[in-house]
């Protein structure tokens, strides 16, 4: 049974990534159209920026929380400012390639200077041991990830289905035309929210870091698994990519608890059941 | 209604001066070149109304004034501001407000949303009060989503939601496309209170029966160009013509 539990952490602790990476997917595919194959390698960056934080400029976890994402961010919305506007109303193909080649040059260059292993980044002291539930034994670390995660997630559900500037971006995800003929500024609109995921995904990567090290490959490695959580949730639905993004991680864990051999490939056989049964995804609205 | 309404409006001038200035506008949509060379003239306090067949271009008229059109040449110039290369969203915030043909209600936003989803651009719009008093069916379908309404309710809440930002100048296209001669009668209603609030509005119409009840004065338009113009009072005279350019 303890093996069980601690198999059901693990798989909570990757649909926590899973879910903020897939979040960040849905709200810039509904915005900018476009596939964000860089998401793995920003992700990997927030990842690095807190390591640099943390030795280059003694500044600790809970400041990176914060700064990573917003200097990936700034990051991402100049890429999409140089580079991925000019692709507005081209074919999805376009998007997938340039951020694709974007994040292998990104990998690249942390390859060339870090290699392949990975940096360590210690788990802040207000989170290290554990806690004996009884049942099993949580690491602290590992119960803030999944809960720090949850909140984040539901935040950016709020912010975009009950807000009024979400209430601007779910009109402008369905005729931007308008919504910019009503007076809204809907390019700096789009940068912003390019910018908002990129951030969800350098937040992944900061929280990521004490648990898996600090590897140029990490975001390649997980982003293969989180698009095929997004296309068994679908495209279009927040609610979809966080709710889908959790599941699939304890099913993954459930797996590895009751059949290990199937574990790395459970995701990539529903994704094909799903794409069977409803080609547009669990939650997602045709195209 | 409170007279009041119109003193404290400043985005609508005194009726007479001239609001909107179109001269020589030619557009294109991709590789097909839509309009012409439009000229025309629209005064503060006025509904105008734009007559023509369909594919004439009346509508590309409008998107072109509004700023959504990619390219087009010529002038058009608001309230002496020239604005043909002027953003929408930088249009819209000079006081221009659009309700497209299609309606442009937004699904995945309830009604409450979809009425408040245009920003105030300036002060003197009309309070919610009043445009429910315009529109009661709104007040009572807040909570729905915008594009379970009817076709009356929806072309309704796309008027009313520009009613409130203070944009002085509305442009309305075919807003009584397809809906009932009782839901009709409730949009004219509307317009001429508009009207008399101060608004100038900008009108295309297939149906000039309706345009009869409302305008103040007609252009045609045919293959992207004014090929007439005449006031409501030489609507009779011109009755004949008026049929040859509508083909009806």
């Amino acid at each position: 049974m303890q093996a069980l539990y601690a198999q059901l952490l693990v798989g909570l602790i990757n649909g926590s990534f899973y879910a903020l990476l897939s979040l960040g997917l849905a709200v810039i595919f509904g915005m900018l159209n476009i596939i964000n194959f860089a998401h793995g390698a920003l992700y990997m960056m927030g990842a690095f920026v807190a390591y640099f934080l943390l030795n280059l400029g003694g500044i600790n976890y809970w400041w990176a929380l914060l700064f990573a994402p917003i200097i990936v961010g700034i990051f991402g919305m100049i890429l999409e400012r140089t580079m991925l506007q000019w692709l507005t109303g081209l074919d999805h193909l376009y998007g997938l390639l340039l951020t694709f080649g974007i994040a292998l040059i990104v990998q690249g260059v942390f390859q060339n200077y870090f290699g392949s292993s990975g940096l360590p980044y210690a788990i802040p002291d207000q989170l290290r041991g554990g806690m004996n539930l009884g049942f099993m034994f949580l690491p602290i670390y590992r119960g803030w990830v999944v809960i720090f995660s949850l909140v984040v997630c539901i935040a950016t559900w709020f912010l975009i289905e009950k807000t009024r500037l979400g209430a601007y971006l779910r009109a402008a995800t369905e005729n931007p035309t308008l919504v910019r003929a009503f007076g809204v500024n809907v390019p700096r609109m789009i940068t912003l929210t390019y910018g908002l995921g990129v951030g969800l995904a350098a937040l992944a990567g900061v929280l990521s870091a004490p648990i898996n090290q600090v590897r140029p490959l990490m975001g390649a490695d997980l982003i293969i698994v989180v698009f095929a959580v997004v296309v068994i949730g679908g495209m279009g639905s927040i609610m979809g990519s966080i709710i889908t993004g959790f599941a699939l991680g304890v099913i993954e864990g459930l797996t590895k608890y009751f059949y290990p051999e199937a574990s790395n490939t459970v995701v990539f056989v529903l994704m094909v059941l799903v794409l069977l049964v409803k080609p547009t995804g669990l939650t997602g609205r045709a195209a | 209604m409170p007279d009041t309404a119109i003193a404290e409006a400043p985005a609508k001038a005194a009726t007479g001066g001239n609001i909107l200035q179109v001269r020589n506008l030619e557009a294109w949509y991709g590789e097909s070149h839509i309009l012409h060379g439009i000229n025309f003239d629209v005064n503060a306090g006025e509904v105008v109304t734009l007559l023509g067949r369909n594919g004439a271009g009346k509508t590309t008229t409008l998107k072109s004034i509004m700023g959504i059109i990619g390219k087009r040449t010529g002038s058009v110039k608001f309230n002496n501001q020239e604005i043909i290369r002027t953003t929408s969203d930088k249009i819209a915030r000079m006081g221009i407000a659009f309700c497209p043909e299609e309606r442009g209600i937004f699904s995945s936003l309830d009604v409450r949303e979809n009425l408040l989803l245009p920003p105030v651009v300036r002060a003197g719009g009309l309070p919610l009060e009043q445009i429910f008093d315009l529109f009661p069916n709104l007040k009572e379908r807040l909570n729905s989503q915008g594009t379970k309404l009817s076709g009356g309710e929806q072309q309704m809440l796309a008027i009313a939601r520009i009613l409130r930002t203070g944009a002085g100048f509305l442009m309305l296209d075919e807003p009584t496309e397809g809906l009932a001669p009782v839901i009709i009668q409730q949009i004219g209603h509307t317009i001429a209170r508009l009207k008399k609030e101060g608004f100038t509005i900008l009108l295309v119409e297939q149906n000039f029966r309706f345009a009869s009840t409302v305008a103040d004065r007609y252009y045609v338009v045919e293959h992207g160009k004014i090929i007439d113009g005449f006031s409501n009072a030489e609507l009779a005279a011109n009755m004949d013509k008026l049929h040859t350019y509508l083909g009806v």
